[in-house]
């Protein structure tokens, strides 16, 4: 994970370059890695798919487009001065409700600004538990002969998946990633 | 006896009421709901045809009620008046009429259609039918009983009487006959009034149906149509036949003088050339010529140059009552409208009238409304076999903005409207649906509908740029002002300048002033840029309250109030850009906005404008 220091510069860097296209007399725009199904290409080192060369471009030039980078403006501004420079967070139902205070730049259904999430994750190349933005409080749980282990408040703990967990299973943190969580076995 | 002479015996004539005794389909009485559709039909157009030759605005009433299992009908008018002797003929006689042996636009053609409605209450009740007429305030009023002999077509009265009136004229027709009412098609007695109405916005008619709900069409102008004229028959179509027996009967003495005063559009000269191209003497007498002479002469005639049949006896609905029609049935957005002129086939004149409607409540998803009128007459049926649909799916509307998937009738929320008028409207058939696909009139509506497609492409054209520039509107009034003061208050900056984002985005003028400060010296910089898809020429005023110094490139300074005027005459083309720049004193100088004279002021972006 990211520090939020270098987590504010990427985002004061995107919000930045949309200032300097307004200042140079150029159309702002973003453009951003394609999200279809033709837009994904293997990548054999990470074993994980990743976003291909496609792009596509939104700029103020559309009242969609225009309309998207506004949102985009103050959801950057609320991760800025709200989450990074409080050390607070929000969950993803959470800042779709807090953009009820934001006039034009209010978001329809949460489903857009979950995605307007994800483009941020993807411009910057960050991932949401940077912003402080986490799914629901209460998110999925799993069920299965997987052994983790998992950093929590009161030191390190190995857990197994079904032998360690009760019927409702193991309920799974907003954030996977070392070093909160190892991936130990799958037996 | 032989079997021909045994034969023979049971050949007889047929009557006219018989045969259509027989073949009701043909008159228009195939079904039950149409029956009462098309004794309404006839009768009106009776009514309208007679009240507007004798110029007066037709006040018309129908009454549908239930009797038992049949329908009264009642159709009632303010027209004429009908007299004595004519009466019995003119509603219990088929094939009697005043308009059969007449070159003329009338809605009514053959004399079939109150007499078939007659015959059918007859054949299915078996009552009479009551006409009432009276033709003055000073004379009695008229009440005839009649059926029609079937075996003989000739009318039998079953009793007359002189009754009170209050009208002072007009006629009032009253028949029992089976049939079924039927509302909410556009196949029905309302659909077909509402259709009457469009065309004849000079009528008044109202309808009172079997559950006592009242309709009424209101007039919407006093303006007569305009009045058509019998013409004699045009040599162009006329048939062989035909020409021997005019020749026959004529009175004429002279082939020469025949030709002039039979015809339209035959003057002494044209007939001369004809006789001479025929080979025939022009001072011989007609009846003389031979069935191989006739025939010479029709091919002469089609040698000649002859003038078109003449226009007058047609009337056109006009565009201006056919708009008043329209708009009082339906909530438009657009209408436009072609009258072609008049052209002939088969020596008949004809002239073709498109209305199109497009918008307001219109359904926008479904296939085009289709209004067809002949003489001013609605079709209702056979839609689908009507030269006027036939010309609508001949036409590529996807040219003109609208959809056609499959070809056939466009869709959207459009009405087309057309009209033909003519001396003699070719249907398809006697009950009068359809109008047969004669090439030239086919090619008319065609042309009719193509004219009023432009202008609909016009309009949806225009109607999208607008709504272009309304959105981009919403961008630079609402949205960019928001984002430029959410960037600067997330980055701690000054607002940034939006003006030459707007100025591309609405494809302006753009206009942008920016300062510099010094030793005590302010350096002004002006960039002026054309973004709009056209050369610019134009003057730009910078007011500064002291005269400027290092002025690139060189201005001219007038002094002007307090101040001094700089002027910069300039010319970009499209995408081109210049910077202007001069220095002042920082202390005590003060500024106004920059000026542009001679550009429209939607299409500057950072200056004031002045008219030039």
């Amino acid at each position: 994970m990211k520090d939020s220091i270098s987590t504010r510069k990427h985002l004061l860097g995107l919000v930045g370059s949309l200032y300097d296209q307004f200042e140079n007399g150029i159309v702002p725009q973003i453009s951003i890695p394609t999200r279809t199904k033709n837009n994904i290409e293997y990548d054999p080192n990470d074993k994980v798919w990743v976003y291909g060369k496609q792009k596509s471009v939104r700029s103020v030039k559309t009242v969609r487009g225009a309309k998207s980078l506004l949102k985009a403006s103050y959801l950057v501004g609320l991760l800025i001065d709200e989450h990074l420079k409080h050390d607070r967070g929000s969950t993803l139902r959470e800042i779709y409700y807090i953009s009820e205070n934001w006039d034009m730049a209010k978001f329809g259904e949460q489903s857009e600004s979950d995605r307007l999430v994800e483009d941020l994750e993807i411009l910057t190349e960050l991932q949401r538990e940077d912003f402080h933005v986490r799914p629901e409080e209460d998110g999925a749980t799993i069920f299965g002969p997987l052994e983790i282990k998992e950093s929590t408040r009161r030191g390190e703990r190995r857990i197994h998946c079904q032998e360690d967990v009760g019927e409702a299973g193991y309920q799974i943190p907003f954030i996977v990633m070392h070093p909160t969580i190892d991936f130990l076995n799958f037996h | 006896m032989e079997i021909a002479e045994e034969l023979a015996k049971n050949q007889k004539a047929i009557s006219v009421a018989e045969f259509f005794e027989k073949n009701r389909q043909i008159l228009g009485f195939d079904s039950a709901p149409r029956a009462l559709i098309t004794t309404v039909k006839e009768a009106v157009d009776n009514s309208l045809d007679a009240c507007e030759e004798a110029g007066i605005l037709p006040d018309i009433f129908v009454q549908i009620a239930r009797r038992g299992d049949a329908f009264r009908v009642i159709i009632e008018d303010n027209g004429p008046g009908i007299v004595d002797d004519e009466v019995p003929r003119v509603f219990a006689k088929l094939l009697y009429g005043s308009r059969f042996h007449v070159l003329k636009q009338s809605r009514g053609q053959q004399g079939i259609g109150i007499s078939a409605g007659v015959l059918y209450s007859q054949l299915t009740t078996g009552k009479s039918t009551v006409v009432t007429t009276k033709i003055g305030s000073s004379r009695p009023a008229g009440r005839w009983e009649l059926t029609i002999n079937t075996s003989s077509n000739e009318p039998e009265i079953l009793s007359k009487e002189v009754v009170d009136w209050d009208r002072p004229h007009g006629t009032r027709v009253e028949l029992e006959m089976e049939g079924s009412y039927v509302r909410s098609r556009r196949q029905s007695i309302y659909g077909y009034l509402k259709n009457v109405a469009i065309v004849n916005p000079h009528a008044r008619i109202s309808l009172v149906e079997p559950d006592g709900n009242v309709e009424t069409f209101e007039r919407v102008t006093d303006q007569m149509p305009q009045d058509s004229y019998e013409i004699k028959p045009h040599p162009w179509g006329m048939e062989l036949g035909g020409l021997i027996k005019m020749m026959r009967y004529t009175e004429k003495k002279k082939l020469k003088r025949f030709f002039q005063s039979s015809f339209s559009s035959v003057g002494g000269i044209i007939a001369q050339d004809v006789c001479k191209l025929s080979d025939l003497d022009p001072e011989m007498a007609p009846s003389k010529v031979t069935h191989p002479e006739a025939k010479r002469l029709l091919a002469a005639f089609k040698e000649v140059r002859l003038k078109s049949p003449p226009t007058d006896c047609l009337s056109p609905i006009g565009e201006k009552l056919i708009r008043a029609g329209l708009e009082k049935e339906y909530r438009l957005d657009f209408m436009v409208t072609s009258k072609r002129s008049v052209s002939v086939y088969s020596g008949n004149p004809f002239l073709v009238e498109v209305i199109l409607a497009y918008g307001g409540n219109l359904k926008k998803d479904g296939k085009a409304e289709i209004l067809r009128f002949a003489n001013r007459v609605p079709l209702l049926y056979q839609q689908g076999g009507c030269a006027i649909t036939h010309a609508i799916e001949n036409v590529s509307w996807k040219l003109y903005s609208l959809n056609q998937p499959g070809g056939g009738i466009p869709i959207g929320p459009v009405v087309l409207l057309v009209h033909v008028a003519s001396t003699n409207i070719p249907f398809t058939s006697e009950s009068k649906d359809a109008i047969a696909d004669v090439p030239e009139i086919v090619a008319e509506i065609e042309l009719g509908l193509k004219e009023v497609g432009r202008k609909l492409r016009t309009y949806l054209s225009r109607k999208n740029a607008l709504s272009e520039r309304k959105e981009k509107e919403v961008i630079i009034r609402k949205v960019l002002p928001r984002m430029a003061q959410k960037l600067a208050q997330i980055l701690e900056r000054d607002e940034p300048d939006i003006n030459p984002v707007v100025a591309k985005i609405m494809g302006n003028l753009m206009v942008r002033r920016t300062f510099s400060r010094e030793n005590g010296q302010t350096f002004v910089k002006l960039v002026v840029a054309n973004y709009t898809d056209a050369a610019c020429k134009f003057k730009l005023h910078e007011t500064v309250s002291v005269e400027a110094d290092l002025i690139e490139p060189s201005a001219r300074v007038t002094p002007l109030g307090d101040g001094y005027d700089h002027l910069w005459k300039i010319s970009l083309k499209s995408g081109e850009r210049t910077t202007l720049s001069y220095v002042v004193p920082t202390d005590g100088t003060s500024f106004s906005d920059p000026v542009v004279e001679g550009q429209p002021e939607e299409l500057v972006t950072g200056a004031r404008v002045v008219g030039s």
